[in-house]
């Protein structure tokens, strides 16, 4: 600064120096609310992190799976002998050559009804497969390559059986998959509320729409695959198992189970994991294996997947057919909503495979004031890989339904996409509320975020363009889509995950521990696969401590140093898991306080505790740091009667209810009738989590969620052959976009905080796929409605959209239905080619 | 993702490349950039017990001014012929449709001659050089053939080199000044077409190319005589697929196949005479 240049006119602007901004590193003010850059990052950019299959076991042997061609066949014979004599090969096994191995069947955490049918699942198939992909036999040998080249010289015998891979033809039973079982039907769940009132509503209504909607199938496909390593320890019978798995302490309690091994003996151990989307929220054969062969063998075990291997045997998401029906009165306003489902289990009950579609069960009346509601679900079985939690699991599905039919609804009312809404959404004035589910949903503002979206779209010039544009005619359509969302997050309150059957609680743990150098270490039983709960985790303790974020250690992901916990998974991280550690911090205040109280001879009441320092309010030159206490509480020279030396405390956290997040998504699109093909122009978001602790990482949630939902609607879907192989089985074939293929995205954010836990937050891991994939088919139909097209199979790929116009121009009467044309058709993302 | 097993030999020339190839005979195959074989092997799809590279031949890396043509070198990758000026006066199509193969990634490993010897229905640059209506230039232990464009390529993955033969250079008509358009429709940015068109418009010696329109890439010649006869664009692409064997796939069926080839037509040919 020249004085020469200072004017009595210069205002100060705080980017001076000596002015209000501070060095990036120590902030001044709170760290909570600022985007900070993730901790993780460095290592993982630098190829420095260590995935499972990175880690250097000494003396491992790899494990290969010898997998069913078929989808659904007899095994009439299992020979490993040719695999025996192929070089570096040690070992091999059948399926039944392991059936002594296994205490239990693999488990199904969610048994949703009473008399819900679940065939016994082992880690390798005895007598039958089926699906394909399911595992035959195992070989073990010196290297990877070995134990490849090894699986294809085991000789297995089929008697191919008929394939099921339609919802339809699995209900009708006419091929039985589980013989024992009598059926293909695994469940049926209702939830009857007042059945009177929903009959009543539809005799009553003005207008009723009835929509089939198909939820494909698709792939988590999280960037690194599965793996996962056994390692027995030197003495005493201990195993070590490391896998890329989201729920190492749920992992840990299930392979104990299965194995009938004592669950004190085992330890599992995440290392850096590279996503999961719910793909690693299960419990895999390959880890039972691994485990199994390690305590047999006494030796390491190590498998990593292939990607191919990954489409075929890691769970699949979605799968159902969804048909949906909204009464409504004169003006549009919504009298009762009537869902029924048909779920696609695939082969076998995984972990929580049944209970996905429920998870959705409460959010078919999404944001609106329902006053009648009924629900059911059928799971079938079919002969097609089993499918589990993906990304927002069962929510992203309700919301598809509800938001699509809201659509329709305007189309059959004759009003604006945004104005049905208007006139259907629960008011701002009506939180908490209580919904005719009996669930209340903490806190929101609907119509103000979706006012927003509209806003930064320019809803109503769109509007404009498109009615000047369809006056002018042309190859082009312009569609502008809606979908107005929000969710159950956070799970959950372990008393309503009993009132679903659901086999455990929904708490999460924490321990924060100040060490005698004044650094902090954190336990936390959340476990990261991505979404940065290091970062997040300091910069809570950081506020709440005084303490520097770098200061504070964050451990997590193995049981041994976290021997509590309950995993990451349905965006529970931050609203269980954060919030014990907010509640863990200021137990630890409370007990320094009383110690500083004590060396400060004041009463525990009158201390303050600001920036990391108690001081006697009233008098701040007496004042003792918080470092200084807990050096204090570790030498243990001096302190209260009767108080424990060391300065840590232990938090147990159960939620009293879920997170409620919200938004509105507005799509934009340009469909070209000639080709099919769908451009994204625009994509606005406007989301509400409550207070965000960074906002860099919720955005980044948001980013990627949104790239998933999106992919949904445009590009992903599992394609079965007839036969029941899988066609989608590569990343050539199944099409997960990059960064050219997805819309630049603009995001704005309203802030209504959660009143249920002391942080005001809310999920937001899955708000952005369960709010995206309903505003980009909204936007598609949009468009081509001129055209006579009420519906569009997801994936709207070209071939989709195609035909769905050529559907729509064939039709002999002009007066169109609302179901689609494909019911019962889960494939019909295949169109007419397979 | 584990190719079998298989020898590998490094060519330090040609001439080595070809002996090599006369040695090994048909178990052998030539590896170049390696994008559209390596990942046949992995998938065990492709077995050769004998791989020849011959990626390190930089001789056979150019694009040069030879007269009435441009000789573009086997080994010239698409990342060089996508950032070639002289290919922007002289052949401004084959610029460009080399920037849209793959992906970066792949435009700096794959080659012209690794695409064009790979014979593939689905790839971009083979259909550029029918409706360029190259020269592909083949040497032997023999000698040296010239094989035009629209007799290389003879079945699915099949071309007309022996096993003996090594694809050296590929020559170019020079096109200045002439209309041309490049159509490729896909899905994701890093797809094979679902449908491509090349066309370089010029009257009666116009060139009309197909991607992923049948077992080969394709000329179609009844699109390139109705052009010359002074059809219409929109008429012209009513002849789209009188040359082609459109097949169904998991991105189209056969009728929309058909369908999009003849708009991917009308639209090359509008934007070609724009």
């Amino acid at each position: 600064m020249t004085p020469a240049t200072t004017t009595e006119t210069d205002v100060p602007t705080g980017l001076e120096p000596g002015g209000t901004d501070q060095p990036p590193d120590e902030p001044a003010g709170p760290v909570v609310g600022t985007r900070r850059e993730r901790r993780e990052d460095p290592a993982l950019l630098t190829g420095e992190a260590r995935f499972t299959d990175d880690l250097q076991i000494p003396g491992a042997l790899h494990l290969a799976v010898v997998r069913s061609p078929f989808a659904h066949a007899r095994i009439t014979r299992v020979d490993v002998s040719p695999a025996l004599a192929m070089p570096g090969v040690v070992a091999a096994f059948t399926g039944e050559d392991l059936q002594g191995e296994w205490a239990a069947p693999m488990p199904c955490a969610w048994p949703v009804t009473e008399d819900m049918k679940s065939p016994p699942h082992l880690p390798l198939a005895v007598g039958k497969t089926c699906y394909a992909g399911d595992g035959v036999a195992v070989v073990l040998a010196e290297s990877n390559e070995a134990a490849r080249d090894a699986i294809d010289a085991v000789d297995v015998e089929y008697e191919p059986l008929p394939a099921v891979t339609d919802l339809a033809a699995a209900i009708s039973d006419e091929v039985v998959i589980h013989e024992d079982l009598g059926t293909n039907t695994s469940y049926r769940w209702e939830l009857h509320l007042d059945d009177d009132a929903v009959e009543r509503a539809f005799a009553d209504a003005a207008h009723v729409v009835r929509e089939r909607y198909i939820q494909q199938r698709l792939l988590p496909m999280a960037m690194e695959p599965r793996a996962c390593a056994a390692v027995p320890q030197p003495f005493g019978g201990d195993i070590t198992l490391y896998s890329a798995t989201q729920i190492p302490h749920i992992l840990k309690i299930m392979t104990a189970v299965t194995l009938g091994f004592p669950e004190h003996q085992l330890r599992v151990v995440a290392p850096s994991v590279g996503g999961g989307f719910g793909s690693k929220l299960n419990v895999y054969a390959e880890e039972l294996l691994v485990t199994a062969l390690a305590r047999k063998l006494h030796q390491p075990i190590r498998w990593v997947e292939e990607r191919t291997e990954n489409a075929l045997g890691t769970i699949h998401g979605r799968g159902q057919i969804q048909d949906i029906e909204l009464a409504a009165d004169a003006d549009g306003r919504v009298t009762a909503v009537r869902v029924d489902l048909t779920a696609d289990m695939g082969a076998y009950l995984q972990l929580v495979t049944p209970g996905i579609p429920l998870l959705g069960a409460f959010l078919y009346c999404g944001v609106y004031d329902v006053p009648a509601f009924s629900f059911g679900c059928t799971g079938v079985f079919t002969t097609m890989t089993p499918t589990d939690a993906y990304r927002g699991a069962g929510r992203p599905e309700a919301t598809y339904a509800i938001e699509r039919a809201m659509d329709a609804l305007a189309d059959e009312v004759g009003v604006d996409p945004a104005e049905i809404r208007r006139r259907n959404y629960i008011g701002a004035d009506r939180f908490p509320y209580t919904a005719v589910t009996g669930l209340v949903y903490d806190s929101g503002n609907y119509e103000a975020a979706a006012a927003k979206a509209l806003d930064l779209a320019g809803y109503d010039d769109l509007r404009a363009e498109q009615q000047r544009r369809r006056a002018e005619g042309g190859p082009k359509h312009l569609g502008i889509g809606i979908s107005s969302y929000f969710e159950m997050c956070g799970l959950a309150p372990s008393r309503v995950l009993a009132s679903l059957n659901y086999s455990a609680g929904g708490w999460e743990a924490a321990t924060v521990r100040m060490l005698p150098t004044g650094k902090v270490q954190v336990v936390t039983g959340a476990t990261p696969h991505g979404q940065g709960h290091e970062t997040s985790w300091s910069m809570i303790v950081a506020d709440k401590l005084g303490v520097p974020p770098d200061d504070v250690d964050v451990l997590h992901s193995d049981t041994a140093l976290s021997p509590l916990g309950m995993d990451t998974y349905g965006s529970r991280s931050l609203v269980v898991g954060g919030v014990a550690i907010d509640m863990a911090c200021d137990r630890v205040v409370d007990k320094a306080r009383r110690i500083a109280a004590h060396q400060l001879e004041a009463a525990a009441e009158d201390l303050e505790f600001r920036g990391g320092e108690f001081s006697v309010r009233g008098s701040p030159d007496r004042s003792v740091p918080l470092a200084a206490i807990a050096f204090a509480a570790f030498t243990a020279h001096d302190l209260p009667d009767g108080e424990e030396p060391n300065l840590e405390a232990h938090v147990t956290y159960d939620p009293p209810n879920f997170s409620w997040p919200f938004g509105t998504h507005v799509c934009v699109v340009e469909v070209d009738e000639e080709t099919g093909g769908v451009e994204v122009r625009k994509y606005v978001a406007v989301d509400d989590c409550g207070n965000q602790i960074n906002p860099l990482i919720v955005e980044g949630q948001v980013h990627g969620g949104i790239v998933q939902g999106l992919a949904q609607a445009l590009f992903e879907g599992v394609v079965y052959d007839a036969d029941g192989n899988l066609v989608t089985s590569n990343l050539t074939d199944y099409l997960v976009p990059s960064a050219p293929d997805v819309p630049s995205l603009t995001l704005d954010h309203t802030v209504t905080p959660s009143p249920t836990n002391a942080l005001g937050v809310k999920g937001i891991g899955e708000a952005g796929t369960i709010g995206s994939t309903p505003a980009v088919m909204n936007a598609i139909v949009d468009a081509l409605r001129p055209l006579g097209v009420d519906e569009v199979l997801m994936p709207a790929s070209p071939l989709n959209v195609w035909n769905a116009i050529q559907r729509a121009q064939s039709r002999p009467d002009p007066e169109r239905t609302t179901t689609s044309a494909t019911a019962g058709d889960t494939n019909a993302d295949a169109g007419g080619a397979s | 993702m584990i190719p079998a097993p298989f020898d590998y030999a490094r060519a330090g020339s040609a001439e080595e490349a070809l002996s090599l190839l006369t040695e090994h005979g048909e178990d052998a195959k030539l590896l170049a950039g390696g994008h559209s074989l390596l990942p046949l092997m992995k998938l065990r799809l492709a077995q050769p017990s004998v791989l020849i590279d011959v990626g390190r031949l930089r001789d056979l890396s150019y694009i040069r001014d030879a007269g009435d043509h441009i000789a573009v070198g086997a080994l010239t990758r698409h990342h060089d012929l996508e950032t070639s000026d002289l290919l922007e006066t002289e052949a401004p199509i084959l610029k460009h449709a080399a920037g849209e193969v793959g992906d970066p990634q792949v435009r700096h490993r794959g080659t012209i001659g690794g695409s064009l010897a790979h014979a593939d229905p689905a790839s971009d640059l083979p259909a550029v050089v029918l409706a360029l209506k190259g020269t592909l230039v083949a040497r032997s232990p023999s000698g040296e053939r010239e094989i035009r464009a629209d007799e290389f390529f003879t079945g699915f993955l099949e071309s007309a080199l022996a096993p003996d033969e090594l694809l050296t250079e590929i020559r170019i008509p020079k096109v200045a000044g002439l209309g041309w358009s490049f159509q490729k429709f896909n899905r994701r940015a890093q797809d094979w077409a679902i449908v491509g068109v090349a066309a370089v418009v010029d009257g009666e010696r116009t060139g009309v190319g197909l991607v992923n329109m049948g077992s080969t890439p394709i000329r179609a010649a009844a699109v390139e005589a109705a052009v010359a006869g002074g059809a219409s664009a929109e008429e012209a692409a009513q002849r789209a697929v009188d040359d082609a064997e459109p097949q169904a796939d998991l991105n189209a069926s056969v009728e929309y196949r058909t369908h999009l080839a003849k708009v991917l037509v009308r639209r090359a040919l509008e934007e070609a005479r724009a």
